[in-house]
């Protein structure tokens, strides 16, 4: 790393120092603006019930920014006209990281954070609103992985936000639980919204386009709380086609272009009322971390679930999909199954079940059924587990309901 | 109180500068934490003239097993407690220490080229020295060889311990509270590329100093009995550290039998295991424990967790972003180039960088340390 900086400010800091330190050579010291000394040390010395205001106009700031106090607000003016630009950011891997609970933050953007964009790690009572995160030079690999980020959270309330370009998910959400997730639009992200290890959580009235995937919903292993009972309804998650721009390695970067919403070893999860369109894999793929690439000679631990169970699809809105499926064995498999003119059914599934909760058929227990009641919508085994040796489709076991779960309760939500 | 060794008093007497061997320096001074002094000597833990770097009376001076790697810079740490006070051993974390104890790291470099200085607009030059700092004889750094950066301190107060930044002045007589932090421009002698090294502001010392990230209360990380149990080059010779601050009545409870520590960088005391478990505590485990701030990962890199897959031994990655660098699992025996943790130590890019604070440099012989740990671990993936 080389640092350029005009000559005149070398000049004038040699100047100034020189001037009243006497025959001592000066150290050349890189001037960090005032904007940002600025607004450190107002997150430094924040005391609970503290409004901190980020005034209208493209900030530059090129510290990783970091807040230690519950009960603070950060409020700009709107999230086109307060910016806080992290383009060029030599330290921290967060544009700002909050270790706080009752937290606010609205109205403004965090722009080009050479990691994550907002992170807010183990809080409770957040409240993330009309707040953009964007990585302007559009969707590249070398962009931060995440937009806004909050993670082993509780009570979150995360709405009417945008975020652009996330190397891996614009919004999203790990660990948490009690979510409400509603009113955003993500797009050209390589995950649009992804939810992860988290109970509890609504994402509604939200619009996904342009992504690689539009709307995940995700369990990992090695974490302490394996995720459940997530509702997906009113969205429009619409031509998600974006290449997977995201690396190797990360959960991510196994999801295929053209996924409009993927559950992925998840369990009680309701997708329903939404539009989902011209995803050109699948509108809906429901899948175990089997697909995800990590399976080999490697166990998966013992405590983790690994299969999507007890999924409920009904009343959305899906057309188109299916037709240009990312992957030479989707292409291949779609080709060779739906022709060349043909598409995919609007459900993929990847056919792994727990041996331990399967009938004499080998068909999922009624409990951990995955059921389709959504018109004519069909869903595609392509029973990766076996070589795709028996492709099924529209079999009947996915002709089934579950009970409805119930709405997130946000417990005391900020106003 | 310790004695003065002769070197020091001649050679300060002839500079007629250094306070403390004229019997000048004022002692130790505490402040309250709600009105820390704008300037570091103020406090009177460290002196420095301009000519020399010292320690005060009475505060004394320590040195880590196996330290966090800051961009080459080299540390002297020290502590100093209350008259009367001593802290109390614990294992499997720091010392407990009374109210008023001042911990304090000193980072500085040894500078490459013309003693005295960098003229105009190139960026500070010094040597790339991968070693402990050495006072000398009489107990002193030399400012014509040496460059002060920072001194940090660590003040303990009745609700808790307090993290001060102060930044050194080009007069190297005087550092100054730096809460927002600083940037300085540093480049190691004969390279091309310089760095940016940065002091943290005050928020992101609980980047570090928070290892409970859920009780988020701020602890020195350093001084653990395994990290302590090591000789030490007093004035009055080589002594364990331990037994030292003991005899000196700042120390309690040490038991007969106390905790080896591995010194990540000598092959002769320790295995290459416990150099490597050794350096990924000190380096990582602050923020990758089992209640720290990356327990988000899942990650536990503690000197004493079992290595197993919570150690990253076949763990595939769960928020890593970037920083996976298309490699498949955290440590993959006997595939370094294949291990995740090798490669966020390799890379400088605050996206992929590990440790996240702290470093904006690669640590060669780290990294050296880490692949030769992973290419010999047995087993697959």
């Amino acid at each position: 790393m080389r640092i350029h900086l005009p000559a005149a400010i070398y000049a004038i800091v040699a100047l100034t120092i020189a001037s009243c330190s006497g025959d001592e050579p000066p150290v050349a010291r890189q001037p960090e603006s005032s904007f940002q000394k600025q607004l450190q040390m107002q997150l430094i010395n924040a005391k609970p019930g503290d409004v901190i205001t980020i005034p209208e106009g493209v900030h530059a700031i090129n510290r990783g920014l970091s807040l230690n106090v519950s009960g603070v607000t950060l409020r700009g003016l709107g999230m086109d006209k307060s910016i806080l630009s992290f383009k060029g950011q030599v330290q921290g891997a967060e544009g700002l990281l909050v270790n706080a609970s009752d937290f606010t933050i609205e109205d403004l953007a965090i722009e080009d954070a050479a990691g994550d964009a907002l992170k807010i790690n183990e809080g409770r009572n957040i409240v993330i609103r009309r707040v953009r995160t964007e990585w302007t030079n559009g969707p590249h690999e070398k962009n931060g992985a995440y937009g806004i980020y909050p993670v082993q959270a509780e009570n979150v309330l995360l709405e009417d936000s945008v975020a652009i370009g996330a190397s891996d998910a614009g919004l999203y959400v790990g660990q948490s639980r009690n979510v409400v997730v509603r009113n955003n639009r993500v797009e050209f992200n390589v995950a649009g919204i992804e939810i992860e290890n988290t109970m509890h959580a609504d994402v509604y009235g939200n619009v996904a386009r342009n992504n690689t995937g539009g709307i995940l919903v995700f369990n990992m292993p090695d974490l302490p709380n394996p995720g459940h009972s997530t509702r997906v309804f009113d969205n429009e998650v619409v031509g998600n086609n974006t290449t997977n721009f995201g690396a190797e390695g990360t959960p991510v970067a196994s999801v295929p272009a053209g996924s409009g919403i993927v559950i992925n070893s998840n369990d009680r999860v309701e997708i329903f009322d939404n539009v989902i369109a011209d995803n050109d894999t699948a509108n809906i793929i429901i899948s175990s971390y089997y697909a995800t690439g990590y399976q080999g000679t490697r166990d998966v631990i013992d405590d983790y679930d690994p299969y999507p169970e007890t999924i409920y699809v009904y009343g959305n809105t899906m057309s188109g999909g299916g037709s240009s499926p990312d992957g030479l064995d989707l292409k291949a498999l779609k080709v060779a199954k739906f022709g060349l003119t043909g598409s995919f059914p609007d459900v993929l599934w990847d056919g792994y079940v727990n041996a331990d909760k399967v009938d004499e058929n080998g068909r999922l227990l009624p409990e951990y059924a995955i059921c389709i009641d959504n018109d004519a919508a069909q869903v595609l085994n392509v029973d990766l587990g076996n070589g795709s040796e028996n492709i099924v489709v529209g079999d009947e076991q996915h002709r089934c309901t579950h009970d409805k779960l119930p709405a997130v309760q946000l417990a005391a939500p900020p106003s | 109180m310790r004695p003065l060794p002769i070197p020091v008093l001649l050679a300060a007497a002839a500079a007629a500068t250094l306070v403390v061997a004229c019997g000048k320096a004022p002692p130790v001074a505490l402040h309250p934490a709600d009105a820390p002094p704008e300037r570091l000597s103020d406090w009177g833990v460290v002196l420095a003239d301009g000519q020399a770097f010292e320690f005060n009376a009475g505060v004394v001076p320590y040195d880590l097993n196996t330290p966090l790697f800051s961009d080459y810079a080299l540390k002297l740490r020290s502590v100093w407690l209350p008259e009367g006070t001593a802290a109390a051993y614990r294992e499997g974390r720091e010392l407990e220490f009374p109210v008023g104890t001042i911990l304090s790291k000193t980072f500085h470099y040894e500078r490459a080229g013309e003693p005295g200085g960098n003229p105009g607009n190139e960026p500070l030059e010094v040597v790339r020295a991968d070693r402990e700092s050495l006072l000398d004889d009489g107990g002193r750094l030399d400012l014509d060889r040496y460059v002060l950066i920072e001194t940090r301190l660590l003040v303990r107060y009745e609700d808790g311990w307090r993290a001060l930044p102060y930044v050194w002045n080009d007069g190297q007589d005087e550092a100054y509270l730096e809460l927002a932090g600083d940037v300085r421009s540093i480049r190691f002698g004969g390279e091309d590329e310089g760095f940016v090294y940065v002091v943290p502001d005050v928020n992101q010392c609980g980047g570090c100093h928070k290892p409970d990230h859920t009780a988020a209360e701020l602890r020195p990380l350093g001084p653990r009995a395994w990290q302590l149990n090591r000789e030490y080059r007093y004035a009055a010779g080589r002594r364990n550290q331990l037994e030292h601050w003991t005899a000196s009545g700042i120390l309690e409870g040490v038991p007969a039998s106390v905790p080896e520590g591995a010194n990540w960088a000598t092959p002769a005391d320790a295995t290459l295991a416990e150099r490597a478990r050794a350096y990924l505590d000190a380096n990582c485990a602050h923020c990758h424990n089992a209640k720290g701030p990356a327990d988000t990962s899942g990650l536990d890199l503690t000197v004493d967790a079992p290595v197993d897959r919570r150690y990253g031994i076949c763990k595939p990655p769960v928020a890593v972003g970037r920083g996976s660098g298309d490699r498949p699992y955290d440590i993959y025996p006997g595939r370094p180039d294949d291990s995740i943790l090798l490669y966020r130590m390799e890379h400088t890019d605050p996206a992929i960088a590990m440790p996240e604070l702290g470093r904006s440099t690669v640590h060669r012989e780290g990294v050296e340390l880490i692949r030769a740990w992973i290419t010999a671990l047995p087993g697959d993936c």
